[in-house]
């Protein structure tokens, strides 16, 4: 098992004939992921990269049962194509652009709270690097190769840092049963808790990287419930220590605007829930090779 | 986006909120011809820059002759202003505000904020007026209100009326109060901005409701629709080195120290200010060189670091994921060789084809410094930044 996605989840790309959606497309077929069509409308009853190409999401659901989705949608639309995506029955959305308007993602958010939680569609990011299962499904925009399939969970917001993470605990000789990118935006689909709660329940997940960044509540809201819920050992590290107040650091959510919200401050509230703290980012994979062996020692 | 305190008003004005009459002057001689034309016998004279806390700062005086008006734009204007908020650099004063002086009454705080967690637009308003937030969630939380605003209907009169009974004004003002928080959250709204602040808002002795200062923040992400909000930009108020950058698609802050930093992606490149701290050095500059990291995107990084005269060294981190690190390495030597660099450069590169890519920077005859990981990188950079 593994969450949010596996080689059988049968995927549709929205945006699928533009340039980025095309390559990343290409890409994600290459890796062994099960995309089954894609979306640009207008484009309609064409064939695209060997699949077909509907107009309207749910077009695309009713003749192919897609579950999945992934949105390479330009910023001024994206908004309207993830709310699509909902409507359409999609179970689980990640959307990869980046420069969404906040109040057109705070209406997407509002807008996903009309389906009860059982029906709802899981979005992650925008903004994001994407979902990877490693060795089933990748849907996203990452180098699968360097992932090795195992059973840590990956879950952050930047995504070359998790590329990061990837790679040191690849040469460590650990895999990743999922990995998760939130995204850097201030309002996202999902938040660190959201994903933590799919990670507690999936059997093959028995530990979890989390990587973390100035701004918003999110790391404390995690901290909390990794404190109170969580059994699985969480090992955080938090990007921006160095990051002057009121200064937004690339992502559009990277920006330190109330107390708890600097990576000095997250680190402690963290510390106090009990998660385990890669002190540099070079240290992020030793820190979880080092927690996992204690796991087995006890 | 920040823009100046006239810009919000003229902005606020237009969705019913009332401010007092003023006019901009860009030397001292419009200073007194602005006042004549506002006319009364008292002016208020208020440097604009995208800042808070300019009274403490001399950035505001109160007259009451034309010589006093005169002589405090004289002293303000080409001065750089510096405010808590500012840094110890400044901003350079090149616009004046002049205003009527208001006979105050009461002193209200009124902010709207895009709330994370809520998730939603958030209206705070106090009673404490004058003091900023964090100065009142530390000495009177309990003034505070806070009210969500729900995006599917948008504010309701009803909430607008909670904010103004709870702010405890005399009930024959409550509807012009309500006015004013209607029209606050309209313009928020409308013009996708990320922060307006009020403060203070004043109720007058001739009882009325009046925007005394005015800040607003928008989102650059919106901008492409909001072309009259992208015009109101002020380059002179940003740092040089970010205008640069920025005006060519690199996501550049300028920090204080001495090592140059490249990196691709906003995580990774802060993750690498914070190893560059803890190896005890001082990075010069978050950069995001973006997706892709071309030769053409590497050339232009280079460029925007070099600008900032402090920088003695330059620490490239690259997580070469769909391109190829023997394609990033080669754009590396390029541009040190076209822009003939001439200081330190430590590159460590990670991902697809890290050996090829190391090999052509190894080979290049350059002082380039190779490095493995991120640890070994900064360490290098910081003794390279030092002995230089």
């Amino acid at each position: 098992m593994a969450i949010f996605i596996n080689e059988n989840t049968p995927i549709i790309v929205q945006g699928f004939t533009g340039r980025i959606g095309t390559f990343h497309a290409q890409e994600m077929i290459d890796y062994g992921t099960n995309v089954v069509g894609g979306v640009t409308p207008g484009k309609g009853g064409t064939t695209h990269l060997g699949r077909p190409v509907f107009n309207t999401v749910k077009g695309a659901v009713k003749e192919t049962g897609a579950e999945a989705s992934i949105v390479f949608v330009p910023p001024p639309f994206a908004a309207d194509s993830i709310m699509e995506a909902a409507d359409a029955g999609i179970k689980y959305c990640v959307c990869i652009t980046d420069g969404i308007p906040t109040q057109d993602m705070i209406r997407v958010k509002r807008y996903m709270r009309r389906y009860k939680k059982e029906n709802r569609m899981v979005l992650t990011g925008p903004n994001c690097a994407g979902t990877i299962s490693p060795g089933k499904a990748m849907l996203g925009i990452m180098p699968g190769h360097i992932y090795s399939q195992g059973r840590v969970g990956i879950v952050g917001r930047s995504g070359t840092l998790g590329y990061e993470a990837a790679a040191q605990l690849k040469a460590l000789g650990i895999g990743v049963s999922t990995s998760v990118g939130i995204g850097g935006d201030p309002i996202n689909g999902s938040s660190f808790k959201d994903v933590l709660e799919h990670f507690a329940a999936d059997p093959d997940t028995d530990a979890v990287m989390m990587i973390g960044e100035i701004g918003g509540p999110q790391e404390a809201e995690a901290g909390l419930y990794i404190r109170d819920h969580f059994k699985k050992p969480v090992v955080a590290y938090i990007a921006g220590l160095s990051a002057p107040k009121g200064r937004r650091m690339g992502h559009a959510g990277a920006i330190v605007s109330a107390f708890g919200e600097a990576a000095a401050e997250k680190v402690d509230i963290l510390k106090s829930c009990g998660v385990n703290i890669a002190p540099t980012p070079s240290e992020m994979g030793s820190t979880i090779q080092k927690v996992l062996s204690g796991r087995k020692a006890a | 986006m920040d823009i100046h305190e006239y810009q919000a008003k003229e902005l606020l004005s237009k969705f019913g909120v009332p401010v007092p009459r003023g006019g901009l002057a860009y030397s001292p001689e419009q200073a007194s011809y602005r006042a004549t034309e506002i006319g009364g016998s008292k002016w208020v004279v208020k440097a604009q820059i995208h800042s808070g806390a300019r009274g403490k700062a001399g950035g505001i005086k109160v007259c009451s002759t034309e010589k006093e008006l005169e002589s405090a734009a004289e002293n303000l204007l080409g001065r750089k202003l510096v405010t808590i908020q500012t840094g110890p650099a400044g901003k350079l004063v090149s616009r004046l505000y002049i205003e009527e002086a208001t006979d105050i009454d009461r002193e209200i705080y009124l902010s709207f904020v895009m709330d994370r967690a809520a998730e939603r637009i958030v209206v705070v308003a106090s009673a404490a007026g004058g003091m900023d937030i964090e100065e009142i969630s530390h000495k009177q939380p309990e003034t505070i209100i806070k009210v969500a605003v729900d995006p599917a209907v948008g504010m309701q009169s009803f909430q607008a009326r909670e904010v103004s009974f709870g702010l405890g004004v005399e009930p024959e003002l409550v509807s012009k109060l309500e006015r004013v928080i209607m029209g606050c959250y309209r313009a928020f709204r409308d013009l996708d901005a990320t922060l307006l602040e009020i403060n203070p808002l004043v109720i007058t002795k001739q009882k009325n409701v009046v925007a005394l200062d005015a800040k607003m923040s928008f989102d650059e992400n919106a901008l492409f629709r909001r072309p009259q909000i992208a015009e109101l930009r002020d380059k002179s108020q940003e740092d040089a080195r970010e205008t640069y950058a920025n005006d060519r698609g690199l996501s550049y802050v300028g920090l204080d120290g001495d090592i140059g930093c490249i990196v691709n992606g906003a995580g990774l490149a802060m993750a690498t200010l914070d190893m560059i701290k803890l190896a005890g050095g001082e990075p010069a500059n978050f950069l995001d060189i973006g997706g892709g990291a071309s030769p053409e995107r590497v050339t232009k990084s280079f460029k925007a670091v070099l600008r900032d005269k402090n920088v003695k060294a330059i620490l490239v981190n690259v997580f070469a994921g769909i391109n190829r690190c023997d394609w990033v390495a080669k754009g590396v030597v390029d541009a040190v060789k076209e822009l003939e660099i001439k200081m330190p450069i430590v590159v460590r590169l990670a991902g697809t084809n890290v050996e090829e890519g190391r090999k052509i920077i190894d080979q290049s005859g350059l002082t380039v410094i190779s490095a493995e990981t991120l640890a070994d990188a900064a360490k290098k950079a910081v003794a390279a930044a030092k002995a230089a």
